[in-house]
Parts: C-alpha cells; structure tokens; sequence
C-alpha cells in the first residue's frame, strides 16, 4: 500500500534536472564525436 | 470423486480475474497484434500463474527456474539487447548526429514520472515505475528488478501494453502541441554516406562515452552495442542473423512467460497497479511531449525549421514511434518524407532511453 506524499515532487525535482543535464551532456559528447570521425572516415569524393 | 473438484474449490474470484487479465493480452496479441511477440507468451503465462496450485509456478517450477535463471540476475533483458541492437540500422542517424538530441529530450517523461510516482511510492519503487517511460522492455525489465521492485509484473505489462498503443497515445499529444502549419512543415533529406568504418567505430565509440559517464549502464549499453558492432562489422553474417532472429525469438519467449511469475493475483491486483498502469500513461505522454515541445524550441532560435514531429520520435518505441511520424506527416502533406529523420530519431532514442536507465540506477541504487 503507498502513502500519498505530494511534498516528494519537489524533493526529486533536482533528480529530473540532473537526469536530463547529464543525458544532454553525454548526447553531446556522442554528437561531436560522431562528427568527428565522419569528418576523418567519410568516404572520399572521386 | 472428490479430488476431480478439490482443486476447483480453490478458485478464488482473484484468480478468475487474472486470468480474464490473460485472456485479454491473448485477445490483444492475436486479434489486435499488439506486440504479440510478449503479450501473448505473458498472457498464456499468466493463466499458468492464477491456477490453484499451479505446478508451473511451484516453488523450484519451471517458471521460477526461468524466473532465477533470466530475469533475477537481468540475463534475459540483456541477450534480448543483443538481438535488438543487432536489428538496427544507424545509417540515418549518422548522416545526422544532430537528430539524437531529440532522442535526449523525449526521455523527460521518465523524470516527471519519477517526480510523480515518488508522490505515492517509495524511492526504488518509484523509480522502476519511471523507467516505464524508456519505452524498452529489456531495459525496465533490467532496472525493476536491479532496484528490487515489488510491483514488476504491473511495471512489465504497462511498458509492454503502452508500447504497443503507441499509435493511439502519441498522435493526440502531438497534434495538440502542434499547429497544422508545423506539421507541414518539410524536411528534404539529403543521403549521405557513412563509411563503414564509422558504422564500426559508432558502438565500440558509444559503449565506452555512456559506460565512462554512466557505469550501471555498462551492461544494457554494452550488450546493445555489442549486437550493433556483430551487425556491421561485415564478418559475422550468421552470428547477425542469429542475434536478430533464432536468439531474440529465443529470448523473447523465456521473457514473456516469465514475467508471468509476477503476474500472480497477490502481487497484481491491488490499487497500487491501476495507479502504476496510469503512470506508465503519463510516462508516455510526457515524453511524446518533451520531444515535440524541444523541437518547437529550437525552431526558436533555427532559420531552416524542424518538423516538430520528429521530436516525438525519440521514444524507444523502434519502429512503430518513427513510422507514426512518418504516416502523420504524409497526412498534412503527401509530399514530406519525414521517414528517414524520425527512424533516426528513433533509434537515438534507444540509446537514450538505455543512458536514462543507467542513470536511474546510478541514483537510487544501494552501493
């Protein structure tokens, strides 16, 4: 059976905020990284 | 005489619902084909489980064997992994890395979902609710049982239930966060080629980012790569083939029946699973939503506009997510193609959702 506990919303607000910073951040990393060996790897134009 | 209705008198009313509840998945996998490849086997298990004194779910049953053997240790969820990441294709997303931001953002949903279950459970349960909102079975399975859930059977049924009704619960949201004008909007795509030693370097490339930042996710990040890098490497066809068929056939059947184990009238049906099964709704919407309302924001700030739609791709729901935006879009404008940047979004969204798992379980689990 639960308790009902509305405070907890804001108690785990900041998990939210570091949870989206953090897959943002790590995203980002796979972008540019991504980018990077596309720009060294690409395929050469004849 | 009186053993022929002995075990009949141990009916209970619970039981007969339960097993209704399997009927219905049975009903849904084959009538309606809603993801039959788990509802069905989870159906079928589920009436295995409600029977008085079921031999199938008997202490040192066959089910409980396949429970301790896949699912308690996560075995199972990460083979099904293998099989998955060996069926996709990173083409489209790496001619446009750009479109895994919009996998980044539909993941928001698990995070509000945390925020509200945390309102009516406690901490580790909370959080194995919000992984609902990953919308990968293999990586709710994984991080319900690592956070030792009491509410796995509901946390299974409603991601793989909501998976398949992807179609009826994302375009409302979308059209109602969306203007016609932005649904028309076109995205011309321009194929270009991605050599296969960028295809190769890609999952070894990811597995060490994610596992660097986000160790919990080493298993799932690492076993989907895994099948991705047997996939393209070029020299494995048959172990490919394997993965993506005979393994995740395999593995899928063991999963869906043992989930079953969970499906047990005590642990079901009680209140806490329809607030669960409304929970797991939210998860979903607010990650449509997430997606769609990012892609609105860069539109801000961008001269060459995105289709907001595509944002609503970055679920894990691979394919079904991407080729609903694809349908929409040809709805508004018979002309916009937006198959090849939502499929891109969308399998960005399984890394993502994989990311979102790790870090959940970085948060909440014991050291």
């Amino acid at each position: 059976m639960f308790n009902f506990n509305p405070m907890n919303f804001v108690k785990y607000l900041s998990h939210m905020g570091i949870g989206m910073l953090v897959i943002f951040i790590i995203i980002g990393v796979i972008i540019l990284t991504t980018l990077l060996i596309n720009k060294i790897f690409s395929p050469k134009k004849k | 005489m009186e053993i022929i209705y002995e075990n009949l008198l141990r009916f209970t009313w619970q039981n007969g619902v339960m097993i209704l509840i399997g009927a219905v998945l049975i009903f849904l996998a084959i009538k309606k084909e809603m993801e039959p490849t788990l509802l069905l086997p989870m159906g079928f298990g589920t009436i295995l489980a409600n029977i008085p004194l079921s031999s199938a779910v008997a202490e040192g049953g066959p089910i409980e064997t396949l429970f301790n053997a896949g699912i308690a240790n996560e075995l199972f969820p990460l083979l099904l992994f293998i099989g998955i990441g060996a069926m996709i294709d990173f083409g489209p997303l790496l001619s446009n890395p750009k479109l895994m931001l919009f996998g980044a953002a539909a993941q928001f949903g698990i995070f509000f979902t945390l925020c509200m279950a945390s309102m009516f459970f406690a901490e580790n349960d909370a959080a194995s609710i919000a992984i609902i909102g990953a919308a990968d079975g293999p990586t709710s399975i994984a991080v319900a049982n690592a956070l030792n859930s009491n509410y796995q059977g509901a946390i299974m049924v409603a991601a793989y239930s909501y998976m398949a009704l992807v179609p009826i619960i994302q375009p409302p949201v979308i059209k109602l966060l969306t203007t016609k004008k932005e649904r028309m909007i076109r995205m011309p795509y321009e194929q270009k080629s991605v050599s296969k030693l960028t295809r190769i370097l890609f999952p070894i490339i990811i597995t060490f980012v994610v596992s660097a930042v986000v160790p919990e996710a080493t298993s799932l990040i690492g076993f989907l790569m895994f099948g991705n890098l047997i996939r393209e490497c070029g020299v494995l066809e048959s172990l490919s083939e394997t993965a993506q068929k005979v393994l995740a056939n395999l593995v899928t059947i063991f999963l869906g029946l043992t989930v079953a184990f969970q499906m047990t009238a005590d642990k079901f049906l009680k209140v806490d699973t329809l607030i669960i099964l409304g929970l797991g709704l939210i998860a979903f919407v607010v990650d449509t939503a997430g997606g769609v309302l990012f892609a609105k924001l860069l539109n801000l700030f961008m001269k060459k506009k995105i289709n907001p739609m595509i944002g609503a791709a970055g679920i894990s729901a691979f394919p079904m997510s991407g080729r609903i935006v694809h349908k929409m879009g040809l709805q508004e404008d018979p002309q916009n193609f937006l198959l090849m940047h939502s499929i891109g979004v969308n399998v960005s969204g399984q890394i993502a959702s994989v990311i979102a798992g790790g870090i959940i379980l970085g948060f909440f689990l014991a050291k």
